[in-house]
């Protein structure tokens, strides 16, 4: 224990501390910039924090963390004040803690699980993941890792989204060469094009990989595997021993309902993309250009973190009005807790229990307003959620100058269109072997949303993970 | 970094160059663009690949200038660099025997056609070239596409060369004279393209287009190229560019690539103001 340590406290004295809650921008400042909305813990509340962990014997909240982060161990370490201790706990399992500790749904992981919550807030856990990768990274304290002696063997890596780094970083220190490949000419796929700068500030991103080139991972941008160069040439003739493909599920959904093509109907990925990728609210400063937002009313539909992240874009970009339509209600929505209290707070109005049921524009093709029907609760669905069944002669019109669509992605096709060996389901998405990640093609591998469709940035990267594991055991085993 | 190894103007505002890519060479088929962006502030637009060589690594585009990116493109010389290079992307040109073809490009369009003429050529069809543009200094590709052709035709809207008239006047004679096409390939700008499908379509001929639409990825990610094809919604980064004539909506893919044009004005007058600007600053003794 270092010097400045709190004397042992008793649970109940532990379970007396109420949850510190991050210091955040003002709702009314933080909607009109991009800039990070949390301001993040100080270290005497990041201590304190820590002292509301009770040390269970079995700690249930590591069980709820899908990459199984030693959680007790770490808040142990946080609450002795050794931050840079914590986080190198924390990276025996998780490669991108600054990035996990922001995006994670924690409130359904460790979070749900932790026993301080079954009768209190739970501990903060992400709030404390999030306070370690930042102390670590503003300190200039971050040690990379060690790096094993060279394998002599080729990986390829398809995608530099949170799936594909952490394969990438797990492949490095076991001593293989790693190559990353990625379409776009920016590196960190969804993290960079997809979530905004207010929620993950791209600089972390940045130095999350600028780490990985400097333990010796090659990145080539601009190269889209299916279409510059195909699994089977990075195999046979570019002489990689093995293949993980971590492209996510890029292929956006639409509603399928009239007027969809009209100006002004975007998808999700492409207002986001325009916004955070091309950064098209620097025009004309940057090129890319999007439809002006100011003075405007904007609808985004979906429920899910790419639908706030959307409608609070809206917010920042100047709308008038910033609507969510989501056609079950609240309990259902399927975004981070916080995600949702922030919306609200920043002035996004919910529409719940609302279908969209046709858009409407001028001569010119430009949106002016949509048709809604309002949906009531039946029987539970497929996904257990209730059904949302509409109810009739609801019909009510809403004047519309942007549309955004956010109800998800089907998976890419330009790999299985080049690669037909390579199997997948009647969705499109890749079948994967749960435990090793393994193909029906050999040597390849896969992992996230383009294995499970669209899920999360923390998930994806255990994917990643496992992969890395049971690549290492093919080229060292099998490949020539 | 991707090197301009030539470059040179082939008419007024309508550039070739030739670009360092050894892969997109390698791969690249008729029919598929690459997608470009000039450097950190740029935006990322499409364009058809008109030839490539893939014993020197490169590919060859035409850009006519109109916006500030093809502009921007445009000035640029030989040695200079262009920051991104994606491709190849978009599914290739549909190649087979049909027979007769015809193979229309208006103005720029004809780059686009070219490569997909010499592809239709190489597998046996008879192929008659259509090469339109507004006036005879801004006819392009003249001797490559009469080196591919079967029949070649210049057509001028002014008549100041080839034959007095539009393209579709021209592909009307022929179909009048009793010629029997089978596939007809059409490129250049919208209402061009649409006016060849009404052409064609009482007559049942299999017509094709490239289409244009504003992108940002090229991959199928973002969505914002979708067209409108028999009703239903494609992408044509990744189903098309090429569709079937008679099945796309012309008016809504006319309609929705005026999205940006308040944007592209401002954003070229801008652009133009600063050329001019450093062109004043460079005459300054």
């Amino acid at each position: 224990m270092t010097e400045n340590a709190k004397p042992k406290l008793t649970a109940k004295e532990r379970m007396q501390i109420q949850r510190h809650h991050m210091i955040e921008q003002d709702p009314d400042v933080r909607n009109k910039n991009f800039t990070e909305v949390n301001l993040g813990y100080t270290a005497e509340m990041a201590k304190q924090e820590a002292l509301r962990c009770i040390q269970c014997p079995k700690p249930t909240c590591i069980q709820g963390c899908p990459v199984n982060i030693d959680i007790k161990g770490f808040i142990t370490q946080v609450a002795e004040g050794d931050f840079l201790g914590a986080v190198k706990t924390i990276k025996q399992d998780n490669a991108l803690p600054a990035i996990c500790g922001r995006v994670c749904p924690q409130e359904e992981q460790c979070e749900a699980a932790c026993v301080v919550g079954k009768k209190n807030d739970p501990v903060a856990i992400g709030n404390l993941e999030r306070f370690v990768a930042d102390y670590e990274r503003e300190t200039g304290k971050v040690e990379l890792p060690q790096v094993a002696a060279s394998t002599g063997k080729k990986i390829a890596v398809v995608g530099s989204g949170p799936a594909g780094l952490s394969c990438a970083k797990d492949l490095i220190q076991l001593g293989h060469q790693v190559t990353v490949f990625e379409a776009l000419h920016e590196l960190g796929g969804v993290l960079i094009y997809g979530i905004p700068e207010f929620r993950l500030p791209k600089t972390i991103v940045k130095q999350e990989i600028d780490g990985l080139k400097k333990m010796g991972v090659v990145f080539k941008t601009d190269a889209v595997v299916g279409r510059t160069i195909t699994v089977d040439e990075l195999l046979n003739e570019e002489g990689f021993n093995a293949v993980f493909i971590g492209v996510g599920a890029g292929l956006p959904w639409f509603l399928n309902i009239p007027g969809e093509n009209l100006i002004g109907v975007y998808s999700a990925n492409e207002f986001l993309t325009r916004v955070n990728l091309m950064k098209a609210y620097n025009f004309p400063d940057y090129d890319s250009p999007i439809l002006d937002c100011k003075g405007k009313n904007v609808a985004v539909f979906g429920g899910g973190n790419t639908a706030m992240d959307s409608v609070r874009t809206a917010l920042r970009l100047g709308a008038k009005n910033a609507y969510i339509v989501y056609r079950r209600s609240d309990k259902e929505m399927p975004a981070r807790v916080e995600e949702v209290k922030h919306a609200r707070e920043e002035g996004v109005q919910f529409m719940m229990l609302t279908n969209p049921v046709k858009f409407e524009g001028d001569e010119n093709g430009w949106l002016q307003s949509m048709t809604c029907l309002k949906m009531e609760l039946g029987a539970p669905d497929d996904s257990g959620r209730r059904r949302p069944v509409p109810v009739e002669g609801s019909d009510f019109k809403v004047d519309l100058d942007i549309a955004v669509v956010a109800i998800g992605n089907g998976s890419n096709p330009l790999i299985n269109q080049t690669t037909p060996e390579i199997e997948v389901n009647k969705w499109g998405n890749i079948i994967a072997d749960n435990e090793t990640m393994a193909t029906s093609k050999k040597g390849v591998f896969a992992g996230g949303d383009i294995v499970t469709g669209g899920a999360t940035v923390i998930l994806a990267m255990g994917a990643g993970r496992v992969a890395a594991k049971s690549i290492h055991e093919y080229v060292m085993n099998n490949a020539q | 970094m991707y090197k301009i190894v030539e470059a040179r103007f082939l008419a007024v505002n309508i550039k070739l160059f030739e670009i360092e890519a050894p892969q997109i060479a390698k791969k690249r088929q008729a029919g598929q663009f690459v997608i470009i962006r000039l450097d950190e502030h740029g935006e990322r637009i499409p364009l058809t690949i008109a030839d490539s060589d893939w014993q020197k690594g490169t590919i060859t585009i035409i850009v006519q200038g109109i916006g500030k990116t093809t502009r921007a493109l445009n000035n640029k010389e030989k040695d200079d660099t262009i920051l991104d290079v994606v491709g190849p992307l978009g599914t290739p040109s549909h190649i087979e025997k049909f027979g007769t073809v015809v193979s229309i490009g208006g103005g720029v369009g004809t780059a686009i056609a070219y490569p997909t003429a010499v592809a239709l050529k190489k597998t046996g069809n008879y192929v008659i070239t259509i090469n339109g543009a507004r006036s005879k200094d801004l006819v392009i590709l003249e001797e490559e596409m009469k080196s591919v052709s079967d029949e070649a035709y210049v057509t001028t809207d002014d008549g100041s060369y080839g034959f007095h008239g539009f393209v579709t006047q021209k592909l009307q004679e022929l179909i009048d004279s009793g010629k029997k096409i089978d596939f007809v390939l059409a490129i250049g700008p919208i209402p061009m393209m649409k006016a060849v499908a009404e052409v064609t379509r009482p007559y049942s001929i299999k017509t094709v287009v490239s289409l244009n639409p504003i992108m940002v990825d090229g991959t199928g990610m973002c969505g914002g190229c979708r067209v409108i094809v028999d009703g239903k919604s494609q992408f044509a980064c990744v189903d098309g560019p090429e569709f079937d004539a008679h099945l796309v909506d012309f008016k809504n893919l006319s309609d929705r690539n005026k999205m940006y044009s308040r944007h592209e004005q401002n954003s070229l007058q801008r652009y133009e103001h600063e050329c001019n600007l450093l062109k004043k600053a460079n005459e300054l003794p």
